[in-house]
C-alpha cells in the first residue's frame, strides 16, 4: 500500500476551470455573460483505477471530460498526464500524447464516422501508431475480438450494427492505441439496460487486462457504484464530495450526495418504506448566475446564513466534502484518511 | 435507416441504374430530357441538319415540312439553330455550376471550419454579393468585361459562388460538432485531415441537390444575358440571343418558340431531377 502511494498518479487534474463566454455586446468585444461550466476541480487517478464522476445533467461533467482531453481548452488549471503538463501544449506537441489519453462518447452512432467501415474507423485511430499494413490488419482483428464482436463486423458500416455493438467499436477505438487513461463520457447511458451490464463487464475486464485508468462520467449512480474505485460528486461545476466508492455510498457526508443516494430505489420493499427520503426542491441553478457562497445552498435542507456568505472548500482528505455542516466521516474512513494520498482498490 | 445513411447514398450513387429506379416519375423525365440535351451537345454537328448560320430558305417562313420550326429574319432554320444552341448554353451552364460549386464550397468549408476573421471576410463578401439581384450583378460584370459567352460565364460564377459557400459553411458547422469529429481529434488527426476526411464527405448532399436545380437557373441566366446582348454574340445560335431576335418579330412567334421551349425543358428537367434527388437523399426526420 505504501509503495503504491509513491507511484505518481497517471492522471492529475489540478484546479481545472472552464468558463464559456456567452453572447457578446454590440461591438463583439466583450462577452455579455460568462458561463462557469467547471470550477476549480481537482482529482487524481492512479494506474488501473476507475474514478467515477457523478452529477445531474448540466453540472459540467462532460465539459470536464473534454477539457482533460484538450478537446476544449480549459480556462484555468492543469491536467498532468503521467507527470507531464498537457494543458499548455500546442496541437503538434499534443499529438504524440493522444496515444495515452482516449475517450469513449455517449452516443455510439454519432461518434462513429457514418461513411467508413469499422475497419477504416479503427485504422484512423491506429494512425497514431504508424503501423505497416499487415500489423494494422492484425491489430484490427485483435481489437474486434477484444471487445467480443464477430470478426465480420470489420467490413460493415456503423449503421449496420446495433447500439451495443457500436459502443463496443467505440471502446475498441479507444483501447487501440494502448492508452493509459480513457475518459468514458456516459458510455452506457444511451443503451438499453439489458446491454449496459455486458458493456460494463467488458470495460472492467479490459481494465484488468490492460491496466488502464478510467474516468467514468455518468449520472446513473448504480452504474457508477458498480465500476468505480473512487467517486467524485459534482454539483454546478464543482466537486462537492469525493472518496472511495464504498465510503461514499455507505456514509455519504454531503447533503447533496445524500439526496442523490436516497433517490436510488431499493430492491427490498421493506427497507424502501422505512428509509427517510431527501427530496431536493427546485432546479439546478443557472451556471450563468451561480448562488453566492455554497452553490448548493439554494436547495440544501441544512442551509444557514454562513452558507450564503462563504464558499465551503473541499477538504484534503480521503473522503472529502465541500460543506460547512457535513455529516462526520465514518470511523473507518477517518482512520484511512491520509492527506493527498491516493486510495486505490484492493486490487493494487 | 440503411437507405439514408451517407454510405448507402454513396453506393446508390455509384450504381446509377438503382438510383434512376428510385427517382419519382418526374425525376426520370428530367433525366431523360437532360440526357437528350447532353447527347445533342456532343453530337449535334454530325446530325443531318442544315447549317445554322446559312440562309436555308425564305425569311420569316412559318413552320413547315422543310423547316420544322420555320425560318428567322435572315432565313436561317430555327429548328437547326435551336439544337445547335444547346452546344453554347449547356456547356456554359455546366462550367458555371462546376466552378461555382468548387470555389464556393471550398471557401464555405474553410469559413465554417476555421472561423474567426477568415469566416468574417468570406461570409461578408458573400452577403454583399448576394444582396445584388443576380441579373443586375451579372449584367454589371459582363458589361465591364465586354460581351461574349466566356465573360458571361465568369460573371455568373461571381453571382453564384456565395450560395454554395453558405450551403457548405452551414453543413460544416453542423458536422464539425459531431462526436466522431471529436473522436478523430482525440485520435490525433490534424486539422486538415479532420476537415477533409471526417467532415467534408458528410457535407455534399445539399450541394449536389442544389447544383442540379441551379443548372437550369444558370442556363436561364446565360440566355438572359445573351438576350440583352451581353452573352453570346450574333450570329451564334445561342438560345437567349435567338429569343431576343424573335422578340422584335412579334407575329413570327416560331422564332422565339424553339429556343424558348429548349430553355423551358432544361429548367424543368433540372428542377424535376433536383426534387427527385432531394426526395432520395435529403429525407429529414426520424431515420
Amino acid at each position: 500500500m505504501s509503495l503504491h502511494n509513491l507511484t505518481p498518479p497517471v492522471l492529475d487534474v489540478r484546479n481545472l476551470s472552464k468558463v464559456f463566454p456567452i453572447g457578446s455586446n454590440l461591438l463583439g468585444t466583450k462577452p455579455a455573460q460568462m458561463l462557469q461550466a467547471v470550477s476549480d476541480v481537482s482529482f487524481r487517478v492512479a494506474q488501473g483505477e476507475t474514478f467515477g464522476l457523478v452529477g445531474e445533467s448540466g453540472c459540467g461533467k462532460s465539459t470536464l471530460g473534454r477539457c482533460i482531453l484538450r478537446l476544449i481548452d480549459p480556462t484555468q488549471g492543469e491536467v498532468l498526464l503521467a507527470g507531464t503538463d498537457i494543458t499548455h501544449l500546442n496541437a503538434a506537441e499534443m499529438r504524440p500524447l493522444r496515444q495515452d489519453l482516449q475517450i469513449v462518447f455517449q452516443d455510439p452512432m454519432s461518434s462513429l464516422h457514418p461513411g467508413m467501415t469499422i475497419r477504416r474507423i479503427l485504422a484512423e485511430g491506429l494512425r497514431l501508431l504508424k503501423l505497416d499494413a499487415q500489423t494494422e490488419a492484425a491489430r484490427i482483428a485483435e481489437l474486434i475480438s477484444l471487445v467480443q464482436l464477430p470478426a465480420d463486423v470489420a467490413d460493415r458500416y456503423p449503421h449496420e450494427l446495433s447500439g451495443g455493438q457500436r459502443q463496443r467499436i467505440g471502446i475498441a477505438r479507444a483501447i487501440s492505441v494502448n492508452p493509459k487513461v480513457i475518459v468514458l463520457d456516459e458510455p452506457v447511458s444511451a443503451l438499453d439496460v439489458s446491454i449496459q451490464a455486458g458493456l460494463l463487464n467488458l470495460l472492467r475486464s479490459l481494465q484488468e487486462r490492460l491496466n488502464i485508468a478510467y474516468v467514468f462520467i455518468a449520472h446513473d449512480l448504480s452504474v457508477v457504484r458498480y465500476v468505480s474505485d473512487r467517486i467524485g460528486v459534482m454539483y454546478l461545476g464543482r466537486i462537492v464530495e469525493t472518496g472511495r466508492a464504498s465510503d461514499l455510498f455507505d456514509n455519504p457526508r454531503h447533503p447533496y450526495t445524500q439526496a442523490l443516494l436516497s433517490a436510488i430505489p431499493l430492491a427490498d420493499p421493506r427497507a424502501e418504506r422505512k428509509r427517510a427520503r431527501t427530496v431536493l426542491e427546485g432546479d439546478l441553478p443557472s451556471p450563468l448566475n451561480p448562488p453566492s457562497g455554497c452553490s448548493f445552498r439554494t436547495r440544501c435542507p441544512r442551509a444557514r446564513p454562513l452558507c450564503a456568505a462563504e464558499r465551503p472548500l473541499l477538504e484534503d482528505t480521503a473522503h472529502a466534502v465541500a460543506c460547512h455542516f457535513p455529516d462526520p466521516a465514518g470511523t473507518e474512513a477517518t482512520a484511512r484518511a491520509t492527506p493527498s494520498t491516493l486510495q486505490t482498490g484492493e486490487g493494487a | 435507416m440503411a437507405s439514408t445513411s451517407p454510405r448507402a447514398r454513396m453506393r446508390a450513387l455509384s450504381s446509377g441504374r438503382a438510383l434512376f429506379g428510385r427517382l419519382p416519375l418526374t425525376g426520370k423525365i428530367g433525366v431523360l430530357i437532360l440526357l437528350f440535351w447532353a447527347i445533342t451537345v456532343v453530337s449535334v454537328q454530325f446530325w443531318p441538319l442544315v447549317d445554322p448560320l446559312m440562309m436555308a430558305g425564305r425569311r420569316l417562313q412559318p413552320p413547315s415540312g422543310a423547316h420544322w420550326l420555320g425560318t428567322d429574319a435572315l432565313g436561317r432554320d430555327v429548328f437547326s439553330r435551336t439544337l445547335h444552341g444547346a452546344a453554347y448554353t449547356i456547356p456554359v451552364a455546366v462550367m458555371v455550376v462546376v466552378f461555382a460549386v468548387v470555389i464556393g464550397s471550398a471557401l464555405g468549408a474553410i469559413a465554417g471550419y476555421f472561423g474567426g476573421w477568415f469566416d468574417a471576410v468570406i461570409m461578408r463578401t458573400a452577403d454583399v454579393t448576394l444582396s445584388f439581384p443576380p441579373i443586375l450583378l451579372a449584367m454589371t460584370v459582363a458589361a465591364a468585361l465586354g460581351p461574349g459567352l466566356p465573360n458571361a460565364g465568369l460573371a455568373m460564377i461571381i453571382v453564384w459562388w456565395p450560395i454554395y459557400a453558405r450551403l457548405m459553411r452551414a453543413q460544416v458547422l453542423e458536422v464539425r460538432t459531431r462526436e466522431h469529429v471529436e473522436a478523430a481529434i482525440a485520435g490525433g488527426a490534424g486539422r486538415g485531415r479532420v476537415l477533409v476526411v471526417h467532415i467534408l464527405p458528410l457535407c455534399w448532399t445539399p450541394t449536389l441537390i442544389n447544383a442540379t436545380m441551379d443548372f437550369g437557373q444558370v442556363a436561364l441566366l446565360a440566355a438572359s444575358l445573351s438576350f440583352i446582348g451581353l452573352g453570346a454574340v450574333p450570329p451564334s445560335p445561342e438560345w437567349g440571343s435567338m429569343i431576343s431576335e424573335g422578340a422584335s418579330k412579334f407575329y413570327s412567334w416560331w422564332i422565339a418558340f424553339g429556343p424558348g421551349m429548349a430553355i423551358l425543358s432544361v429548367v424543368l428537367a433540372t428542377s424535376f431531377l433536383g426534387d427527385g434527388l432531394r426526395d432520395i437523399f435529403d429525407r429529414r426526420g426520424p431515420q
